[in-house]
């Protein structure tokens, strides 16, 4: 387990979805993993941006309201949506065959730890007491192999203080070197050939401040700003 | 062809103990509900069952685990999301104890495994899980300097799926993103028993808007629509 650091206050969840959804182009088609990433759904409305639903959907509108809610639709959070104009819907294996092969621009994934190398652990947390390869596997390993860009959403450190940018994943991984992009709400961190270069941080914060709760060292960019929404 | 059976019970009467079963649905969205409340009546014992979760949201499965009907579950998603809903639900605490076996495959591995099946491939290569705790013990393979798994066709006997509308033929016509596992599982079990929400004649279906070919399904029986509140935790 890495190390306990002081913890420092930055962008609500939100906002980290927020600077995530400014990050994206329009004319992608991009699939929103649980948690904080599906959050960036409510950033992008009116934009030229088509959401993914493994389930197997393409333009899957807002969550539906009360009311509006058709058992039959569903996001893979189990959560009622809503169509779009463009809306279509085709099989799971229809759905993961697009998925690896290579038609999303952007996977947006939560994660548990992220290395200095881009590996993402995202699908099981062993506190849960299971063996290593018992868990939620979901499409998480599928999704971040077969995106063409894997952005990370998550909080820079766990509720405990313990670091989640690590030297090398401790945690199961759900794929080896492919995060491209972490946004935290500390920070935003380019994963490169040369290291984790640290683009953006948190108003207020120091680049000192964010090294002292990552663990492996960060390239500062020389044009390092702080994040703007 | 007339493949429709007169109930539930019929249409799952000869299902064995030691049966493997594929069931169709993801979380609440076409999951063949009562075909699953017929087979905990019919209470055939030491099953496989291969299905996306065992709990959340899919709580009918529950009574098969409780009444210990389940050897082993072949599943991508099989816990709650929280670990404190987990720890009370009764597939954890039958896995914890060691009375199901539980195996896991990344999603799109999953539903390939039997999509395989259903197309006489014995297996295929995927790049999904290459430098996890999913490739142990399989076979690994470069291709153009990528590396991918080998991952083996999984064939149940018996497959049990949702449709919106189905004629006796066994074409079915799935709704929205109730469709998700079952086209495949239909393609890859041995017998395949359909749930229809709407049973139709032959020729009252749009010939064009057909999800599974009735060449997939054996057995048709007629089912009221479950109601559902989509959610997990």
């Amino acid at each position: 387990m890495a190390e306990k650091r002081r913890q420092f206050d930055g962008l609500s969840r939100e906002l980290i979805a927020l600077r995530i959804a400014n990050e994206l182009e329009d004319g992608t088609y991009v699939n929103l993993g649980i948690g904080i990433p599906t959050l960036v759904s409510n950033w992008i409305e009116g934009r030229d941006i088509v959401l993914q639903a493994e389930i197997g959907m393409l333009n899957t509108g807002p969550l539906a309201a009360q009311g509006q809610v058709d058992q039959d639709l569903i996001n893979a959070s189990c959560q009622p949506v809503t169509e779009m104009p463009g809306t279509c819907y085709f099989s799971d294996c229809e759905s993961f065959a697009m998925i690896r092969g290579g038609y999303m621009d952007v996977a947006v994934l939560g994660a548990l730890q992220v290395s200095e190398k881009g590996d993402l652990a995202g699908w099981n947390n062993p506190e849960r007491g299971f063996p290593e390869h018992i868990g939620n596997i979901g499409g998480s390993m599928d999704l971040a192999v077969g995106a063409r860009k894997v952005i990370v959403a998550m909080e820079h450190t766990t509720r405990n203080g313990d670091l989640k940018i690590v030297k090398k994943c401790a945690y199961p991984v759900t794929a080896v070197g492919v995060v491209k992009l972490i946004v935290t709400d500390l920070a935003v961190i380019d994963v490169t050939d040369k290291g984790l270069v640290l683009r953006e941080v948190a108003p207020g914060l120091t680049p000192e401040e964010v090294q002292s709760v990552t663990e492996p060292k960060l390239i500062i960019s020389p044009d390092l700003r702080e994040i703007r929404l | 062809m007339d493949k429709v059976y007169p109930s539930l019970d019929d249409a799952i009467a000869d299902i064995p103990d030691g049966a493997s079963i594929a069931i169709g649905g993801f979380f609440t969205a076409g999951t063949p509900v009562q075909l699953i409340q017929a087979l905990a009546r019919k209470g055939a014992k030491n099953l496989t069952v291969m299905c996306q979760s065992m709990g959340p949201g899919n709580e009918d499965i529950t009574p098969l685990v409780v009444q210990g009907q389940i050897r082993k579950a072949i599943c991508n998603y099989p816990f709650y999301r929280s670990a404190t809903r987990g720890a009370d639900s009764p597939f954890e605490k039958a896995v914890r104890a060691g009375q199901v076996e539980l195996e896991v495959y990344p999603m799109g591995t999953f539903i390939e495994k039997l999509r395989a099946a259903g197309a006489g491939l014995a297996a295929f290569y995927t790049p999904t899980g290459v430098g996890t705790v999913a490739e142990r013990g399989k076979e690994k393979r470069k291709f153009n300097g990528r590396e991918y798994l080998l991952e083996v066709a999984i064939k149940p006997d018996y497959a049990f799926v949702y449709a919106w509308r189905g004629d006796r033929t066994g074409n079915l016509t799935c709704r929205k993103t109730a469709r998700n596992y079952n086209p495949d599982m239909a393609a890859a079990a041995r017998i395949t028993i359909a749930a229809v929400e709407g049973l139709v004649e032959a020729g009252e279906l749009d010939p064009d808007k057909i999800h599974i070919p009735g060449i997939y399904v054996q057995r048709v029986v007629q089912v009221d629509r479950p109601n559902y509140i989509p959610s997990i935790d």
